[in-house]
Protein backbone atom coordinates (compact mmCIF):
# COMPACT_ATOMS: atom_id res chain seq x y z
CA UNK A 1 0.00 0.00 0.00
CA UNK A 2 1.12 3.31 -0.69
CA UNK A 3 1.04 5.98 1.83
CA UNK A 4 -1.12 8.97 1.67
CA UNK A 5 0.25 12.44 2.06
CA UNK A 6 -1.80 14.68 4.68
CA UNK A 7 -3.88 15.91 1.39
CA UNK A 8 -5.11 12.65 0.22
CA UNK A 9 -8.48 13.91 1.07
CA UNK A 10 -8.42 16.95 -0.43
CA UNK A 11 -6.83 15.70 -3.69
CA UNK A 12 -9.87 12.89 -3.86
CA UNK A 13 -12.55 15.48 -3.70
CA UNK A 14 -11.13 17.05 -6.38
CA UNK A 15 -11.63 14.29 -8.78
CA UNK A 16 -7.52 13.59 -9.14
CA UNK A 17 -6.04 10.31 -10.70
CA UNK A 18 -4.02 8.97 -7.93
CA UNK A 19 -0.95 6.74 -8.69
CA UNK A 20 1.40 5.24 -6.88
CA UNK A 21 5.07 7.27 -6.88
CA UNK A 22 8.11 6.14 -5.21
CA UNK A 23 5.87 4.82 -2.56
CA UNK A 24 3.47 7.44 -2.09
CA UNK A 25 -0.27 8.02 -3.67
CA UNK A 26 0.23 10.96 -5.21
CA UNK A 27 -1.95 13.45 -7.28
CA UNK A 28 -0.61 12.46 -11.07
CA UNK A 29 -3.70 15.35 -12.40
CA UNK A 30 -6.50 16.65 -11.71
CA UNK A 31 -8.05 16.99 -15.44
CA UNK A 32 -6.26 17.70 -18.01
CA UNK A 33 -2.58 17.63 -17.52
CA UNK A 34 -2.02 20.06 -20.54
CA UNK A 35 -3.68 22.44 -18.70
CA UNK A 36 -2.03 22.18 -15.64
CA UNK A 37 1.08 22.33 -17.57
CA UNK A 38 -0.47 25.25 -19.07
CA UNK A 39 -1.79 27.28 -16.12
CA UNK A 40 1.71 27.04 -14.45
CA UNK A 41 3.36 28.67 -17.21
CA UNK A 42 0.70 31.19 -17.63
CA UNK A 43 -0.89 32.21 -14.16
CA UNK A 44 0.13 29.40 -11.45
CA UNK A 45 -0.50 25.71 -10.61
CA UNK A 46 -0.90 24.53 -6.84
CA UNK A 47 0.97 21.35 -6.16
CA UNK A 48 1.48 18.39 -3.13
CA UNK A 49 5.16 17.60 -2.85
CA UNK A 50 4.24 15.86 0.28
CA UNK A 51 6.33 13.36 -0.51
CA UNK A 52 9.89 14.86 -0.68
CA UNK A 53 12.53 14.32 2.35
CA UNK A 54 13.43 16.60 4.98
CA UNK A 55 15.98 15.96 6.62
CA UNK A 56 17.84 18.35 9.46
CA UNK A 57 21.17 18.40 10.24
CA UNK A 58 21.90 20.73 13.33
CA UNK A 59 24.73 20.98 15.79
CA UNK A 60 28.37 23.08 16.35
CA UNK A 61 29.70 21.56 13.11
CA UNK A 62 26.24 20.45 11.33
CA UNK A 63 28.04 23.18 7.88
CA UNK A 64 31.35 20.53 8.42
CA UNK A 65 29.51 17.56 8.04
CA UNK A 66 27.74 18.07 5.02
CA UNK A 67 30.86 19.40 3.42
CA UNK A 68 32.11 16.02 4.24
CA UNK A 69 29.34 14.54 3.24
CA UNK A 70 27.97 16.29 0.00
CA UNK A 71 29.75 17.52 -2.61
CA UNK A 72 28.96 20.93 -2.27
CA UNK A 73 30.39 24.18 0.30
CA UNK A 74 27.86 23.91 2.33
CA UNK A 75 29.30 25.59 5.77
CA UNK A 76 29.78 28.46 3.12
CA UNK A 77 26.44 28.64 2.65
CA UNK A 78 24.64 31.79 4.23
CA UNK A 79 21.81 31.47 6.71
CA UNK A 80 18.56 32.16 4.65
CA UNK A 81 20.11 30.41 1.45
CA UNK A 82 19.82 27.53 -0.32
CA UNK A 83 21.97 25.16 -2.68
CA UNK A 84 21.28 22.29 -5.35
CA UNK A 85 23.97 19.82 -4.39
CA UNK A 86 24.23 16.37 -4.51
CA UNK A 87 25.43 12.88 -2.49
CA UNK A 88 27.73 10.33 -3.99
CA UNK A 89 29.28 7.23 -2.89
CA UNK A 90 33.10 6.41 -2.69
CA UNK A 91 33.08 6.01 -6.68
CA UNK A 92 31.49 9.48 -7.35
CA UNK A 93 28.37 7.70 -8.24
CA UNK A 94 24.93 10.27 -7.59
CA UNK A 95 23.11 8.82 -5.03
CA UNK A 96 20.42 11.96 -5.00
CA UNK A 97 20.16 15.32 -5.90
CA UNK A 98 19.30 17.24 -3.03
CA UNK A 99 18.38 21.07 -1.97
CA UNK A 100 20.00 22.42 1.32
CA UNK A 101 18.72 25.12 3.21
CA UNK A 102 20.76 27.10 5.49
CA UNK A 103 18.42 27.91 8.15
CA UNK A 104 20.25 28.92 11.01
CA UNK A 105 24.42 28.92 12.02
CA UNK A 106 23.68 25.59 13.21
CA UNK A 107 20.94 24.35 11.45
CA UNK A 108 20.58 22.98 7.89
CA UNK A 109 17.17 21.08 6.10
CA UNK A 110 18.42 18.98 3.19
CA UNK A 111 15.52 18.11 1.30
CA UNK A 112 15.97 14.59 -0.83
CA UNK A 113 13.48 12.75 -3.52
CA UNK A 114 11.22 10.61 -2.36
CA UNK A 115 12.55 7.36 -3.43
CA UNK A 116 15.88 7.98 -1.72
CA UNK A 117 15.47 10.23 1.28
CA UNK A 118 15.46 7.28 3.70
CA UNK A 119 18.80 6.00 1.93
CA UNK A 120 20.08 9.97 2.12
CA UNK A 121 19.51 9.75 5.72
CA UNK A 122 21.36 6.61 6.86
CA UNK A 123 24.63 8.19 4.64
CA UNK A 124 24.06 11.21 6.51
CA UNK A 125 23.98 10.05 10.17
CA UNK A 126 26.94 7.08 9.31
CA UNK A 127 28.65 10.65 7.49
CA UNK A 128 28.63 12.59 10.61
CA UNK A 129 29.36 10.54 13.25
CA UNK A 130 32.54 11.99 13.87
CA UNK A 131 31.32 15.26 13.88
CA UNK A 132 29.69 17.29 16.51
CA UNK A 133 26.42 17.48 14.63
CA UNK A 134 23.08 15.48 14.56
CA UNK A 135 20.81 14.04 11.71
CA UNK A 136 17.13 13.91 11.80
CA UNK A 137 14.88 12.43 9.36
CA UNK A 138 11.85 14.48 9.47
CA UNK A 139 10.18 13.64 6.41
CA UNK A 140 6.83 12.13 8.16
CA UNK A 141 6.22 15.34 10.05
CA UNK A 142 6.23 17.78 7.19
CA UNK A 143 4.01 18.23 4.14
CA UNK A 144 5.03 20.33 1.13
CA UNK A 145 2.91 22.47 -0.84
CA UNK A 146 4.55 24.53 -3.90
CA UNK A 147 2.69 27.59 -5.57
CA UNK A 148 4.89 27.79 -9.29
CA UNK A 149 4.38 30.82 -11.81
CA UNK A 150 4.26 34.26 -12.68
CA UNK A 151 1.27 35.23 -10.36
CA UNK A 152 2.66 32.77 -7.35
CA UNK A 153 4.14 35.86 -5.46
CA UNK A 154 1.03 37.64 -5.96
CA UNK A 155 -1.03 34.93 -4.84
CA UNK A 156 1.00 34.01 -1.69
CA UNK A 157 1.42 37.90 -0.60
CA UNK A 158 -2.22 37.93 -0.31
CA UNK A 159 -1.72 35.63 3.07
CA UNK A 160 1.39 36.48 4.23
CA UNK A 161 3.53 39.60 5.89
CA UNK A 162 6.83 38.32 4.55
CA UNK A 163 9.26 40.04 2.28
CA UNK A 164 8.59 37.77 -0.44
CA UNK A 165 10.15 40.84 -3.10
CA UNK A 166 13.04 40.38 -1.06
CA UNK A 167 13.43 37.01 -1.16
CA UNK A 168 16.19 35.72 -3.56
CA UNK A 169 16.10 32.69 -6.15
CA UNK A 170 16.96 29.76 -3.93
CA UNK A 171 16.60 31.83 -0.94
CA UNK A 172 14.10 30.85 2.11
CA UNK A 173 12.63 32.09 5.33
CA UNK A 174 10.85 31.13 7.93
CA UNK A 175 7.25 33.35 8.60
CA UNK A 176 3.62 32.62 8.85
CA UNK A 177 1.14 31.88 6.35
CA UNK A 178 -2.44 32.08 6.46
CA UNK A 179 -1.29 32.05 10.13
CA UNK A 180 0.48 29.13 10.25
CA UNK A 181 4.83 28.57 10.82
CA UNK A 182 6.03 28.12 7.28
CA UNK A 183 9.30 27.71 6.03
CA UNK A 184 8.91 29.93 2.64
CA UNK A 185 11.10 29.07 0.08
CA UNK A 186 12.07 30.44 -3.39
CA UNK A 187 12.55 27.38 -5.30
CA UNK A 188 10.64 24.74 -7.53
CA UNK A 189 11.22 22.04 -10.61
CA UNK A 190 9.13 24.25 -13.47
CA UNK A 191 11.26 26.29 -14.97
CA UNK A 192 9.26 29.12 -13.60
CA UNK A 193 9.10 31.93 -10.26
CA UNK A 194 7.53 30.25 -7.45
CA UNK A 195 7.76 29.06 -4.04
CA UNK A 196 7.44 25.55 -1.45
CA UNK A 197 6.07 26.04 1.79
CA UNK A 198 7.43 23.44 3.96
CA UNK A 199 4.84 23.08 7.03
CA UNK A 200 3.62 20.83 9.91
CA UNK A 201 1.82 18.19 8.13
CA UNK A 202 -1.67 19.42 10.27
CA UNK A 203 -1.58 22.57 8.54
CA UNK A 204 -1.80 21.15 4.73
CA UNK A 205 -5.11 20.94 4.23
CA UNK A 206 -6.08 24.42 5.88
CA UNK A 207 -3.66 26.10 4.09
CA UNK A 208 -4.06 24.49 0.68
CA UNK A 209 -7.35 26.17 1.01
CA UNK A 210 -6.30 28.97 1.85
CA UNK A 211 -4.39 28.80 -1.04
CA UNK A 212 -6.86 27.87 -3.22
CA UNK A 213 -8.79 31.02 -2.53
CA UNK A 214 -6.29 33.20 -2.56
CA UNK A 215 -5.71 32.08 -6.37
CA UNK A 216 -9.20 31.83 -7.32
CA UNK A 217 -8.56 35.34 -9.02
CA UNK A 218 -5.66 34.47 -10.63
CA UNK A 219 -5.97 31.38 -12.28
CA UNK A 220 -4.41 29.35 -9.97
CA UNK A 221 -5.07 26.00 -10.29
CA UNK A 222 -4.19 22.35 -8.85
CA UNK A 223 -1.09 20.54 -10.75
CA UNK A 224 -0.26 16.87 -10.58
CA UNK A 225 3.38 14.72 -11.17
CA UNK A 226 2.17 14.34 -14.99
CA UNK A 227 2.80 18.22 -15.44
CA UNK A 228 5.11 18.78 -12.80
CA UNK A 229 7.31 16.29 -14.94
CA UNK A 230 6.62 17.77 -18.51
CA UNK A 231 7.69 21.06 -17.13
CA UNK A 232 10.55 20.27 -15.50
CA UNK A 233 11.44 18.38 -18.64
CA UNK A 234 10.55 21.77 -20.48
CA UNK A 235 13.49 23.58 -18.33
CA UNK A 236 15.80 21.01 -18.68
CA UNK A 237 15.95 20.04 -15.16
CA UNK A 238 17.39 16.37 -14.65
CA UNK A 239 15.13 13.73 -12.69
CA UNK A 240 17.15 11.41 -9.97
CA UNK A 241 16.18 8.00 -11.75
CA UNK A 242 16.06 9.40 -15.24
CA UNK A 243 19.10 11.87 -15.80
CA UNK A 244 20.38 10.83 -12.80
CA UNK A 245 21.76 7.76 -10.89
CA UNK A 246 24.26 5.45 -9.49
CA UNK A 247 26.41 4.33 -12.41
CA UNK A 248 26.98 8.28 -13.16
CA UNK A 249 29.15 10.99 -11.83
CA UNK A 250 28.06 14.53 -11.56
CA UNK A 251 30.30 15.04 -14.65
CA UNK A 252 28.56 12.43 -16.80
CA UNK A 253 25.38 14.26 -16.00
CA UNK A 254 26.95 17.96 -17.27
CA UNK A 255 26.45 19.17 -13.87
CA UNK A 256 29.96 19.01 -12.84
CA UNK A 257 29.95 22.28 -11.66
CA UNK A 258 28.28 21.33 -8.24
CA UNK A 259 31.77 19.87 -7.01
CA UNK A 260 33.15 21.87 -5.20
CA UNK A 261 36.97 20.55 -5.15
CA UNK A 262 37.94 23.95 -3.75
CA UNK A 263 36.43 23.58 0.00
CA UNK A 264 38.59 22.26 2.61
CA UNK A 265 38.83 18.52 3.79
CA UNK A 266 38.50 15.14 2.07
CA UNK A 267 34.75 14.57 0.70
CA UNK A 268 32.80 11.23 0.05
CA UNK A 269 33.65 10.10 -3.54
CA UNK A 270 36.62 13.45 -3.62
CA UNK A 271 39.36 10.98 -5.00
CA UNK A 272 37.03 9.29 -7.68
CA UNK A 273 35.85 12.81 -8.84
CA UNK A 274 39.03 14.44 -8.93
CA UNK A 275 40.14 11.42 -11.55
CA UNK A 276 37.23 12.27 -13.92
CA UNK A 277 37.05 15.89 -13.91
CA UNK A 278 39.12 16.57 -16.32
CA UNK A 279 37.91 13.75 -18.77
CA UNK A 280 35.31 14.70 -21.32
CA UNK A 281 32.56 11.77 -20.80
CA UNK A 282 32.17 9.15 -23.69
CA UNK A 283 28.31 10.78 -23.39
CA UNK A 284 26.60 14.44 -22.77
CA UNK A 285 22.98 15.09 -21.92
CA UNK A 286 21.44 16.82 -24.96
CA UNK A 287 17.77 17.94 -25.85
CA UNK A 288 16.06 16.48 -28.48
CA UNK A 289 13.18 17.61 -30.88
CA UNK A 290 10.58 15.40 -32.83
CA UNK A 291 9.77 16.44 -36.34
CA UNK A 292 7.35 14.14 -36.10
CA UNK A 293 4.70 13.46 -33.72
CA UNK A 294 5.13 10.46 -31.94
CA UNK A 295 7.15 10.68 -28.50
CA UNK A 296 10.63 9.42 -27.85
CA UNK A 297 10.49 7.86 -24.22
CA UNK A 298 12.56 6.98 -21.32
CA UNK A 299 15.33 3.78 -22.46
CA UNK A 300 14.30 4.32 -26.08
CA UNK A 301 17.74 4.19 -28.28
CA UNK A 302 19.13 7.51 -29.79
CA UNK A 303 20.43 6.01 -33.72
CA UNK A 304 22.55 8.04 -35.84
CA UNK A 305 23.07 5.80 -39.59
CA UNK A 306 21.77 2.32 -38.14
CA UNK A 307 23.73 2.34 -35.31
CA UNK A 308 23.03 3.42 -31.57
CA UNK A 309 24.40 6.20 -30.12
CA UNK A 310 22.45 7.04 -27.21
CA UNK A 311 19.61 6.64 -25.09
CA UNK A 312 16.54 8.44 -23.94
CA UNK A 313 16.66 9.66 -20.51
CA UNK A 314 12.72 11.54 -20.32
CA UNK A 315 10.73 12.27 -23.16
CA UNK A 316 6.84 14.11 -23.53
CA UNK A 317 4.81 16.40 -25.61
CA UNK A 318 6.33 19.92 -25.33
CA UNK A 319 3.27 22.67 -24.52
CA UNK A 320 5.45 25.27 -25.41
CA UNK A 321 7.18 24.12 -28.78
CA UNK A 322 4.44 21.73 -29.78
CA UNK A 323 6.24 18.80 -30.85
CA UNK A 324 7.54 15.67 -28.79
CA UNK A 325 10.99 16.69 -26.48
CA UNK A 326 13.34 13.95 -24.93
CA UNK A 327 16.58 14.59 -22.84
CA UNK A 328 19.43 11.77 -23.92
CA UNK A 329 22.59 10.59 -23.22
CA UNK A 330 23.89 10.85 -26.25
CA UNK A 331 27.62 10.30 -27.40
CA UNK A 332 29.98 12.97 -28.38
CA UNK A 333 30.63 13.97 -31.82
CA UNK A 334 26.54 12.25 -32.66
CA UNK A 335 24.88 15.48 -33.13
CA UNK A 336 23.19 16.00 -36.95
CA UNK A 337 21.04 12.92 -38.18
CA UNK A 338 20.28 11.63 -35.32
CA UNK A 339 16.78 9.57 -34.86
CA UNK A 340 15.05 7.60 -31.93
CA UNK A 341 13.81 4.09 -32.47
CA UNK A 342 10.30 4.43 -31.00
CA UNK A 343 8.85 1.01 -30.96
CA UNK A 344 10.83 0.35 -34.48
CA UNK A 345 10.42 2.67 -36.57
CA UNK A 346 12.86 5.70 -36.22
CA UNK A 347 12.18 9.07 -36.06
CA UNK A 348 14.39 11.87 -36.55
CA UNK A 349 15.49 14.18 -34.02
CA UNK A 350 16.95 17.56 -34.08
CA UNK A 351 19.67 18.14 -31.09
CA UNK A 352 19.22 20.98 -29.08
CA UNK A 353 21.12 22.32 -26.11
CA UNK A 354 19.43 22.40 -22.98
CA UNK A 355 16.79 24.28 -21.48
CA UNK A 356 13.66 23.73 -24.14
CA UNK A 357 12.66 26.83 -22.49
CA UNK A 358 13.90 29.50 -20.31
CA UNK A 359 11.42 31.84 -18.56
CA UNK A 360 11.57 35.56 -19.33
CA UNK A 361 12.79 37.15 -16.10
CA UNK B 1 -16.96 6.26 -13.10
CA UNK B 2 -16.37 6.13 -16.59
CA UNK B 3 -19.30 6.69 -19.36
CA UNK B 4 -20.48 3.24 -20.70
CA UNK B 5 -22.93 3.56 -23.49
CA UNK B 6 -25.57 0.59 -22.81
CA UNK B 7 -25.87 -0.69 -27.10
CA UNK B 8 -22.03 -0.54 -27.39
CA UNK B 9 -19.51 -4.08 -27.10
CA UNK B 10 -16.33 -3.78 -25.54
CA UNK B 11 -13.37 -5.56 -25.47
CA UNK B 12 -11.05 -6.31 -22.49
CA UNK B 13 -8.43 -4.03 -24.19
CA UNK B 14 -11.05 -1.14 -23.51
CA UNK B 15 -11.94 -0.57 -27.14
CA UNK B 16 -15.08 -0.32 -28.33
CA UNK B 17 -17.48 -1.32 -31.31
CA UNK B 18 -20.40 -0.18 -32.56
CA UNK B 19 -22.51 -1.44 -35.35
CA UNK B 20 -22.23 -5.06 -34.57
CA UNK B 21 -25.85 -6.18 -35.38
CA UNK B 22 -26.01 -4.23 -38.69
CA UNK B 23 -23.58 -7.15 -39.26
CA UNK B 24 -22.02 -5.39 -42.24
CA UNK B 25 -19.56 -2.66 -41.24
CA UNK B 26 -18.55 -1.51 -37.26
CA UNK B 27 -16.87 1.31 -36.21
CA UNK B 28 -14.17 1.21 -33.21
CA UNK B 29 -12.70 3.42 -31.05
CA UNK B 30 -11.31 3.40 -27.38
CA UNK B 31 -13.88 3.41 -24.38
CA UNK B 32 -13.97 6.94 -22.08
CA UNK B 33 -12.42 4.71 -18.97
CA UNK B 34 -9.37 3.90 -21.40
CA UNK B 35 -9.00 7.73 -22.46
CA UNK B 36 -9.12 8.94 -19.22
CA UNK B 37 -6.42 6.49 -18.06
CA UNK B 38 -4.36 7.86 -20.61
CA UNK B 39 -4.46 11.39 -19.85
CA UNK B 40 -4.46 13.57 -22.12
CA UNK B 41 -4.47 11.86 -26.57
CA UNK B 42 -1.38 13.53 -28.30
CA UNK B 43 -1.23 10.80 -30.79
CA UNK B 44 -2.94 8.77 -32.32
CA UNK B 45 -2.12 5.83 -35.48
CA UNK B 46 -4.40 3.79 -37.34
CA UNK B 47 -4.23 1.57 -40.01
CA UNK B 48 -4.31 2.40 -43.45
CA UNK B 49 -7.58 2.22 -44.96
CA UNK B 50 -8.02 -0.21 -47.43
CA UNK B 51 -5.70 -2.86 -45.17
CA UNK B 52 -6.63 -6.28 -44.15
CA UNK B 53 -6.98 -7.00 -40.88
CA UNK B 54 -7.42 -10.07 -38.41
CA UNK B 55 -9.58 -9.99 -35.28
CA UNK B 56 -6.98 -9.82 -32.24
CA UNK B 57 -4.19 -7.45 -34.59
CA UNK B 58 -2.45 -4.35 -32.88
CA UNK B 59 -3.58 -2.28 -35.69
CA UNK B 60 -2.45 1.40 -33.98
CA UNK B 61 -1.94 3.49 -30.90
CA UNK B 62 -2.71 5.59 -28.62
CA UNK B 63 -0.11 8.01 -27.06
CA UNK B 64 -0.55 10.29 -24.54
CA UNK B 65 1.60 12.71 -22.14
CA UNK B 66 2.69 9.90 -19.94
CA UNK B 67 2.27 6.59 -21.67
CA UNK B 68 1.43 4.91 -25.25
CA UNK B 69 -1.01 1.80 -25.60
CA UNK B 70 -1.71 -0.41 -28.78
CA UNK B 71 -5.34 -0.51 -30.39
CA UNK B 72 -6.22 -3.92 -30.95
CA UNK B 73 -8.86 -5.07 -33.69
CA UNK B 74 -11.78 -6.91 -32.39
CA UNK B 75 -12.97 -8.37 -35.09
CA UNK B 76 -11.03 -8.95 -38.88
CA UNK B 77 -12.22 -7.78 -41.87
CA UNK B 78 -11.07 -4.68 -44.37
CA UNK B 79 -10.50 -1.61 -43.15
CA UNK B 80 -12.32 0.75 -45.16
CA UNK B 81 -12.44 4.08 -43.30
CA UNK B 82 -10.05 5.65 -40.37
CA UNK B 83 -10.82 9.11 -39.03
CA UNK B 84 -8.36 11.56 -40.26
CA UNK B 85 -10.49 14.10 -37.45
CA UNK B 86 -9.05 12.27 -34.38
CA UNK B 87 -5.40 11.80 -36.51
CA UNK B 88 -5.14 15.42 -36.89
CA UNK B 89 -6.74 16.36 -33.49
CA UNK B 90 -6.13 13.93 -30.61
CA UNK B 91 -7.69 15.72 -28.38
CA UNK B 92 -11.07 14.29 -29.60
CA UNK B 93 -10.14 10.70 -28.34
CA UNK B 94 -10.81 12.35 -24.50
CA UNK B 95 -13.44 15.18 -25.40
CA UNK B 96 -15.80 12.95 -27.42
CA UNK B 97 -14.32 9.18 -27.17
CA UNK B 98 -17.80 7.85 -28.24
CA UNK B 99 -18.98 10.54 -31.05
CA UNK B 100 -15.71 12.68 -32.79
CA UNK B 101 -13.08 10.30 -31.63
CA UNK B 102 -13.63 7.22 -32.90
CA UNK B 103 -10.57 5.56 -34.47
CA UNK B 104 -12.04 3.34 -37.76
CA UNK B 105 -14.45 0.94 -39.15
CA UNK B 106 -13.93 -2.23 -40.36
CA UNK B 107 -15.94 -4.74 -42.62
CA UNK B 108 -16.53 -7.37 -40.89
CA UNK B 109 -15.25 -10.93 -41.99
CA UNK B 110 -15.68 -13.94 -39.83
CA UNK B 111 -16.19 -14.03 -36.00
CA UNK B 112 -15.36 -11.40 -33.69
CA UNK B 113 -13.08 -12.15 -30.41
CA UNK B 114 -14.37 -12.46 -27.44
CA UNK B 115 -16.83 -9.23 -26.44
CA UNK B 116 -17.95 -8.23 -23.66
CA UNK B 117 -21.36 -6.27 -22.92
CA UNK B 118 -21.92 -2.70 -21.09
CA UNK B 119 -22.13 -4.56 -17.47
CA UNK B 120 -19.89 -7.18 -17.85
CA UNK B 121 -17.31 -4.04 -18.94
CA UNK B 122 -18.51 -2.55 -16.41
CA UNK B 123 -17.79 -4.63 -14.12
CA UNK B 124 -14.01 -4.91 -15.45
CA UNK B 125 -13.21 -1.35 -15.45
CA UNK B 126 -14.79 -0.75 -11.43
CA UNK B 127 -12.45 -4.03 -10.54
CA UNK B 128 -9.23 -2.22 -11.76
CA UNK B 129 -10.15 1.29 -11.14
Amino acid sequence: MSRPTPLRDVHESLGATLTDFAGWLMPLRYGSESAEHNAVRQAAGLFDLSHMGEIFVTGPQAGEALDYALVGHLSALAPGRARYTMIVNERGGVLDDLIVYRLGDEEFMVVANASNYEKVGEELKNRAKSYNAVVEDRSEQYALIAVQGPRAQEILATLTDADLAGLKYYAGLPGLVDGRQALIARTGYTGEDGFELFVANQDAVPLWHALTEAGRAHGLRPAGLSSRDTLRLEAGMPLYGNELGVELTPFDAGLGRVVKFDKPGDFVGRSALEAVKDTPPRRRLVGLVARGRRVPRHGYPVIKDGAVVGEVTSGAPSQILGKPIAMAYVDNGAEAGLAVDIRGSHEPMDLIELPFYRRNK
Amino acid sequence: MSNIPDDLSYTKEHEWIAGLDDGITVTIGITAYAAEALGDVVYVQLPEAGATVEAGDSVGEVESTKSVSEIYTPVGGEVVEVNQAVVDDPSLANSDPYGDGWMFRVRVEGDPEDLLSAEEYSALTSGES
